[in-house]
């Protein structure tokens, strides 16, 4: 770096925690994104200036981001500097990175910016998690998404990257199969929808078992990180999981946590117990008091986080609020609604919330579950017992700002 | 006995229009007609059906979905009266020519006289549509700028591109084709009951239902 560029960058790293600090201080936002830009203005290398000379690990994907991300960052141990607010593009790096100047980084990473932020930040390590639909409104569609990252892999300027992806997901077996050095986790993968037709010749994929290939000769890799009902291996290591946050879906993103570890050299043991302990990540899952009810936060965002999160209700589960919103960050079509298995929650009655509670009414009356469009929420009589609140993302955020831990 | 199949949910399937099936059968159930919903899969033999509906997709999911359809029995079916509604891949599937993976045309079912070129841009937002006295509302993502001669349009585009700005979709005796997902028949039940009522051959008695509230919602949003 030029005497000239590392002035530069300084000068835009103290930017960043000014204009953060006085976003912050103001209450006009949580301070991650808008320093971020500012300092970019003045720097625009800085992501690859801050990144320089420190270990980093990678997370993205469609679903579970900001969690693996956070089970990367606990499992390491020490301090690591993280974007654990999930402003997970350039601006928000940018702020992760200049607000802890630990060595070492966990980041998640939006899946368009992938690309970008694997040639700006030279990491060690990045985790692939899954591919589905998702926003399509912003990414259009999710092979040209597989296609994407699988050229970023194809022409990465570092041979030495490890590549820890999901061997369930047809999508992301295409993009990482080009990799050096691939780590293949064998996890639980419900969401195939996206992936009946081959990515590379379109025919239909069998899939047989916990198995599955295609006639073309594209088939599940051999896997290092199997997950096996309770049982965990890590490269021939057995190790106890035992989360205390719910869902087939967070073993997954732990499994895939510790695989990156244990590819820099973390010990295992210690990892998992720090894994284990975590109690919920943003918000996520946290049990929340709002005008006399209490409400556990569950973030589902599409259809396959949608599918995952209604399986983990309980049966007999009365009380059930949806919150969905279509704002930008949400993606602004909601027809998704009709790909997620709302039929699960027949003979419950569903109190529909957000911008487009509409939207969820009329999918919720087509499959024949009891609805109230919710036009003031102050009016929703009192619950005695908790209630299971699913959102999309802004609609989350609303009701995680409104809402008292 | 009403059949109705949703075609190639897995090739066809990526904006939630499958919804469109579950619409319908639900509209008709709810007036006492007897109807099946079936699903033809990547796999299946595609069914002889009173009612066919397509999505939108990927690239290569709707060339595999043109060539499986060539050799199925649904261009007989369609020629001797079976009723359609294609959204998206399927309005330009039923057409001369589409084109995927950059500009490779490729062969449509030849149904209707309708050509698709790749548009200079992706159109992505939400679309709006005068069809005579009715409006349709829903939400288009995809990349074609559609040409039809000797077929006349769906409807006049008043918000977004459709077909190519001025037009969208194409509309036969007994297809409805348009570029609107939301799904469509779910945004718009005058459309839904508009299709049935063709299908089982008698006016239909009106019935309310969520989807009539957020049809007005939609129609007052986007009027705005």
């Amino acid at each position: 770096m030029s005497k000239g560029s590392k002035l530069r960058s300084d000068v835009a790293s103290r930017a960043v925690r000014a204009v953060n600090g006085l976003s912050r201080l103001t209450g006009r936002g949580s301070g991650t994104v808008v320093g971020g830009r500012v300092g970019m203005k003045i720097a625009p290398d800085l992501v690859a200036s801050l990144a320089k000379d420190r270990t980093i690990i990678l997370v993205s994907g469609t679903n579970g981001k900001t969690t693996t991300t956070s089970m990367v960052a606990a499992g390491w141990g020490g301090v690591v500097t993280s974007n654990q607010t999930g402003a997970n593009m350039p601006a928000g790096h940018v702020a992760a990175l200049v607000e802890s100047r630990s060595a070492n980084v966990a980041l998640e990473v939006d899946e368009a910016w992938l690309p970008d932020t694997l040639r700006t930040t030279h990491p060690r390590v990045v985790v692939l998690l899954n591919l589905s639909r998702d926003q399509l409104d912003r990414a259009n569609e999710v092979r040209q998404m597989a296609e994407r990252w699988r050229s970023m892999l194809t022409s990465s300027p570092d041979p030495e990257l490890v590549v820890v992806a999901n061997a369930n997901d047809p999508l992301v077996v295409y993009a990482a199969e080009v990799a050096n050095h691939p780590l293949w986790c064998d996890v639980p993968t419900t969401w195939l929808a996206d992936a009946v037709s081959c990515p590379k010749c379109t025919l239909a994929i069998s899939h047989v078992g916990t198995s599955w290939h295609c006639s073309c000769g594209f088939a599940k890799p051999l896997a290092v990180t199997t997950t096996l009902g309770d049982d965990l291996v890590v490269d021939g290591e057995s190790i106890d999981l035992e989360l205390a946050m719910p869902g087939d879906f967070n073993r997954s993103n732990a499994a895939m946590a510790l695989t990156a570890l244990h590819a820099l050299g973390v010990e295992l043991r210690g990892a998992v117990t720090r894994i284990n302990a975590l109690q919920s990540v943003v918000g996520r899952f946290s049990v929340r008091r709002w005008n006399g009810h209490t409400l556990q936060l569950l973030l589902a965002k599409n259809p396959s986080g949608f599918a995952s999160m209604l399986a983990t209700l309980p049966n007999n589960e009365a009380n059930v609020w949806v919150a969905i919103n279509a704002r930008v960050a949400d993606g602004r079509d909601p027809s998704w609604l009709y790909d997620v298995p709302f039929e699960m929650l027949r003979g419950h009655t569903v109190y529909c919330l957000g911008d487009r509670r509409l939207d969820l009414a009329a999918r919720l009356d087509y499959a024949e579950v009891a609805y109230v469009v919710v036009d003031d929420e102050e009016s929703i009589p009192k619950f005695k017992e908790t209630v299971s609140l699913l959102a999309n993302y802004t609609a989350f955020s609303d009701w995680l700002a409104r809402s008292d831990a | 006995m009403i059949t109705i199949c949703v075609l190639f949910p897995d090739l066809l399937g990526t904006y939630g229009d499958g919804g469109n099936g579950l619409v319908v059968a639900e509209r008709a159930r709810r007036r006492g007609i007897d109807v099946t919903l079936v699903e033809a899969g990547i796999s299946d033999q595609v069914p002889s059906a009173e009612l066919y509906l397509m999505g939108g997709g990927e690239d290569g999911p709707q060339r595999l979905a043109a060539d499986l359809l060539r050799t199925s029995v649904f261009k007989d079916r369609v020629s001797d009266g079976a009723h359609v509604v294609a959204v998206c891949a399927g309005l330009q599937i039923l057409g001369e020519t589409f084109c995927v993976e950059g500009n490779d045309q490729f062969e449509g079912l030849g149904i209707v006289p309708v050509v698709t070129k790749r548009g200079e841009r992706r159109a992505v937002g939400e679309l709006c549509v005068r069809v005579g006295p009715n409006v349709l509302v829903g939400f288009e993502n995809h990349g074609g700028q559609t040409s039809i001669e000797g077929v006349p349009p769906f409807g006049t585009v008043t918000k977004g591109r459709g077909n190519d700005g001025r037009v969208d979709g194409y509309r036969t005796k007994n297809i409805w084709a348009t570029y609107a997902h939301g799904p469509v028949l779910a945004m718009n039940p005058w459309l839904a009951d508009e299709v049935l009522s063709s299908v089982v051959g008698t006016a239909l008695e009106p019935l309310g239902t969520a989807a009539d509230l957020l049809y007005l919602e939609r129609c007052r949003v986007l009027a705005s």
